[in-house]
């Protein structure tokens, strides 16, 4: 029996280890989704001088879980005259492209052996992995324009053909402005682009590809914010026009699919810019400062005290209770990396990738809470007359440097 | 595996094109269409052309389609309305279909070892890695077709801008 059992894991490892990784990562993204919106609510409120949610929950950490409840929980109707089938695929289609296209970026550049087996950070490592993502981008236009054209509303349709011509003009500039880096990178893996800018180690974070390709760089995060229908190029949605865009006929699970999907895009865009421009797991410092690996510890361990510090004078018993006990675990994970430097090793890549990711989230949040919505010829006009010939200047100079150099 | 994969796609492309000749409205045909293209992708990709299968996502299901989708959408367009149609058409379509599709595949069938001629099919069955062969097959050996294709496509952008300007 157990031998059997031993055999069918040996034989199927990998579709086994597969699965338990995209379940995680699924688990893991949602929740992360989950507390974006808290963060970002959090942001823009500090940035307004208000205090943003702070009731459910100490410094209301708990109003995700509150308003994924409210989610579920609410009534769920289907307009009079709507097209069932096609209602019923545009979110569908919209959070399946989102979450299937996080599963072509690493996470780490070693794999955990367990078992004699290596496991890496990231479900596929694809040869073709940027092409892949560009085809899932390409296909997440379907989600908003179905669901913009099936709600059979004015509003909606409006949205939706708004969005969907913006989403087609900026996939140009999207995808032209990465040939820079392809062209130095000479390969369409993720992986293989970060060991590219990793071979000058030395020189830390004047290694990056953000250097060279300060314009492909630009004109990426510019297209990159479009594509994914935020401010400024909110246009889609822009309430005080079109209601609330294509998904005014949604509401409920149906509206929140929408909006799961919109900040998993966002997480792949951050995790993009980091991989392709800022070197990805590589740090800033070059790699001979050994006791940079302390980081970590440093950052997690003043957080944690701080954490516990403002716990212990919270207003709430709840508060009181909660929030050192957080501070307390943050504060023991800083303290193992410095105790088992096997750990603190294996932590170094995983960690600054997030930290970079975290940090475009943030300029995601930043650029929310301080810029205006363009109008929509302007956005066309930049678009097409702007970020393209840009894009298309990028890809002319880098190829004639790097032919010149040989 | 690969058997599998040509099993269900290729059944699926069949049943989603035939989907779109009998649905009624236009979207649904559209997407039918989109049903076709994706799977065409996977067979190509459970053939090692990964590039193409990319690139057949990304320039149809992504570009063409969304642009029909569009059009559709732009248009508001409904259902289709069904007519007998012309009795030349009804009385000899069918068998005349039959003969095309028999003399195609039969010159495709007897012609078979000349297409190999350019190379494609042969590069992309083992190689891991195929942009780099497509791309040089495209600079070198294939390079006036691919030129011509690209001023056919810029005769059609000067047809847009001619269309779309406004009258002086």
């Amino acid at each position: 029996m157990i031998d059997s059992l031993t055999q069918f894991l040996n034989e199927h490892w990998d579709v086994i280890i597969s699965l338990v990784k995209i379940a995680l990562l699924v688990f893991i993204v949602l929740t992360v989704n989950a507390y974006l919106t808290w963060f970002e609510r959090k942001v823009v409120a500090h940035m307004q001088s208000r205090w943003g949610p702070h009731r459910v929950g100490p410094h209301g950490l708990l109003q995700p879980a509150a308003d994924g409840l409210k989610f579920l929980l609410k009534e769920d109707p289907t307009p009079a005259g709507v097209d069932k089938f096609t209602y019923y695929l545009a979110p569908l289609m919209a959070l399946a492209l989102a979450l299937t296209s996080i599963a072509i970026i690493p996470f780490g550049p070693d794999p955990i052996v367990v078992f004699g087996h290596k496991i890496y950070l990231g479900i596929v490592d694809l040869n073709i992995g940027l092409l892949a993502l560009f085809a899932i981008t390409a296909l997440s236009v379907y989600g908003v324009a179905l669901a913009g054209w099936s709600s059979n509303s004015k509003y909606p349709l409006l949205g939706g053909l708004r969005s969907s011509a913006q989403m087609v003009s900026y996939e140009l500039a999207l995808t032209m402005s990465v040939v820079g880096v392809l062209l130095m990178a000479g390969s369409f893996s993720l992986r293989d682009i970060i060991n590219v800018q990793a071979i000058h180690a030395d020189r830390g974070l004047f290694a990056w590809n953000v250097f060279p390709q300060i314009l492909g760089f630009i004109c990426f995060f510019t297209a990159a914010v479009a594509e994914t229908n935020r401010v400024p190029f909110d246009l889609p949605e822009a309430e005080s026009e079109l209601v609330a865009g294509f998904h005014t006929e949604y509401s409920s699970f149906k509206f929140a699919m929408f909006f799961i999907a919109e900040y998993t895009s966002m997480i792949t865009v951050s995790s993009l810019c980091a991989i392709m421009f800022f070197g990805g797991w590589l740090s800033p410092f070059p790699a001979t400062w050994t006791f940079t690996h302390y980081l970590p510890s440093l950052i997690l361990i003043p957080f944690g005290l701080w954490v516990i510090w403002d716990g212990i004078r919270y207003e709430t018993i709840f508060g009181r209770i909660v929030l050192p006990g957080i501070g307390t675990v943050i504060t023991v994970i800083g303290a193992v990396l410095i105790a088992f430097p096997f750990i603190n090793e294996f932590i170094q890549g995983p960690f600054w990738l997030l930290g970079k990711i975290f940090f475009f989230l943030f300029v995601y949040v930043w650029m929310r809470g301080t810029l205006p919505r363009f109008r929509y010829d302007q956005l066309m006009a930049f678009g097409w007359k702007f970020l393209l010939p840009l894009a298309m200047a990028n890809i002319i100079a880098t190829s004639l440097i790097m032919a010149l150099r040989g | 595996m690969q058997l599998a994969l040509f099993m269900i796609f290729g059944g699926l492309a069949v049943l989603a094109a035939l989907n779109l000749l009998l649905q009624r409205h236009p979207i649904n045909s559209a997407l039918s269409l989109v049903v076709v293209m994706m799977s065409l992708a996977v067979l190509y990709w459970s053939l090692g052309a990964e590039f193409l299968a990319a690139a057949q996502v990304i320039v149809y299901s992504g570009a063409i389609m969304v642009f029909f989708v569009f059009v559709i959408m732009l248009l508001n367009a409904g259902e289709e309305e069904r007519t007998t149609g012309s009795r030349a058409a009804y009385i000899v379509g069918f068998p005349g279909a039959a003969a095309i599709f028999c003399l195609l595949s039969f010159v495709f069938l007897s012609e078979r070892n000349a297409f190999g001629s350019s190379n494609v099919g042969g590069y992309l069955n083992h190689v891991t890695s195929n942009i780099s062969e497509v791309s040089s097959l495209l600079f070198t050996k294939l390079l006036l077709p691919f030129e011509v294709t690209s001023v056919l496509i810029l005769v059609a952008i000067l047809g847009a801008v001619v269309l779309a300007r406004k009258e002086q």
